[in-house]
């Protein structure tokens, strides 16, 4: 069986429309279908790990956004599925992201050894 | 050690992320895997010889590099236009890789 | 013979992706290999059975003029490919994706799946490429 890496390099395309961010989603899809899977955020992408982000509250007309997407949770979700989830370390650096505020079971790596991750996975899937 | 094929749809002067892509070949090959890179779309632009250079030397110094051929007829660049390290190919070298097992990723 | 898995997410008219993308297939079942598709997101469209050509008023040309390519005859084209060649396309859309953008109406031969589906044609094949959207 094949070990697969998932990249998400750019956060927050449609995902108030889709409730989800659709690379982190269909990542989760496959770890439930029974896949070998890592997540790795980089570029502005690691602010997924940011716990706290609140995408409830927009309205078009009379109409409610009543289900926002929650993508830190699904992070959260996505570890206790057994997969690991990475983000490059420069790129938190870069965009002013504290140390200890990201989501703890977060693993992080640097630009460095970003080869050696690509290499450690059969299959890489680069959203 | 693997086979690599990193294909790069995009220019890198546009954001920091083809220069990136670009890196991870180098880092690759630099590891022994053996790496093809695959410019197609805008990323042939950076073949162009006398581009403001943006890592892509680096790469061909380690990694065979192609540039796809209908990319570079639709942005009217002649082969001779192209770097020094830098060769045509067709689509069907990409069809190739893929059915021989090479690793590819897509940026 | 090999068996090629390929993915792809952007809509039609939307990003050079799509062309590359078909080259790939197109070039890879020409080569007598059996390729399968999985599409995700706005590629569910792409087999919309229902596009139609438009003129082009800016050029002054009629829609016969004009030929305008609908996505969903290159897709067939492929299909009528395979079957010359002898190999298999499978062509598989996300069905919640196409739920959701209402695109059930899509060309022969195209069938409904889910990431499961493009987990097993990843699995079965010996090359995959997953070419995203931006």
């Amino acid at each position: 069986m094949a070990r697969y890496l998932s990249v998400v390099e750019e956060p927050y395309r449609a995902t108030v429309e889709e409730q989800d961010d659709t690379a982190v989603w269909f990542t989760h899809a496959l770890r439930n279908a029974g896949a070998e899977v890592t997540l790795l955020l980089c570029g502005d992408a690691v602010n997924y790990a940011v716990p706290g982000q609140d995408a409830r509250g927009l309205r078009f007309g009379a109409r409610e956004v009543r289900t926002a997407p929650e993508i830190d949770r699904d992070v959260i979700a996505l570890i206790g599925r057994g997969a690991a989830v990475y983000v490059v370390a420069e790129d938190l650096v870069e965009r002013g992201l504290p140390e200890g505020g990201l989501i703890p079971e977060v693993q992080r790596v640097s630009r460095g050894d970003l080869a050696r991750l690509f290499a450690d996975h059969d299959r890489v899937l680069h959203w | 050690m693997a086979r690599y094929l990193l294909i790069e749809s995009g220019g890198p002067w546009e954001s920091g992320t083809t220069a990136g892509f670009y890196r991870l070949a180098q880092d690759l090959a630099g590891q022994g895997h053996e790496v093809t890179v695959y410019l197609v779309q805008n990323g042939v632009l950076a073949a162009r010889a006398g581009a403001r250079e943006v890592g892509l030397a680096d790469v061909a110094a380690h990694a065979r590099v192609f540039a796809d051929d209908f990319s570079l007829r639709e942005r009217g660049i002649a082969v001779r236009d192209l770097r020094a390290s830098i060769l045509p190919a067709g689509i069907e070298a990409v069809a190739d890789m893929l059915a021989d097992g090479v690793r590819a990723i897509w940026h | 013979m090999a068996t090629v898995t390929i993915g792809l997410m952007d809509p039609p008219y939307e990003s050079a992706n799509t062309v590359t993308g078909f080259r790939i297939i197109d070039a890879a079942l020409r080569k007598g290999h059996h390729v399968n598709v999985f599409l995700y997101e706005g590629a569910v469209a792409l087999g919309f059975a229902e596009q139609k050509p438009h003129a082009n008023p800016v050029k002054g040309k009629s829609v016969e003029e004009f030929d305008h390519p609908n996505p969903k005859d290159w897709v067939h084209a492929l299909f009528e490919l395979a079957a010359t060649r002898g190999v298999e396309l499978d062509w598989v859309n996300c069905g919640l994706c196409v739920d959701e953008r209402g695109v059930d109406k899509q060309v022969e031969g195209a069938r409904r799946g889910s990431p499961a589906d493009f987990w097993k044609l990843a699995e079965a094949a010996d090359g995959l490429l997953f070419i995203p959207t931006r």
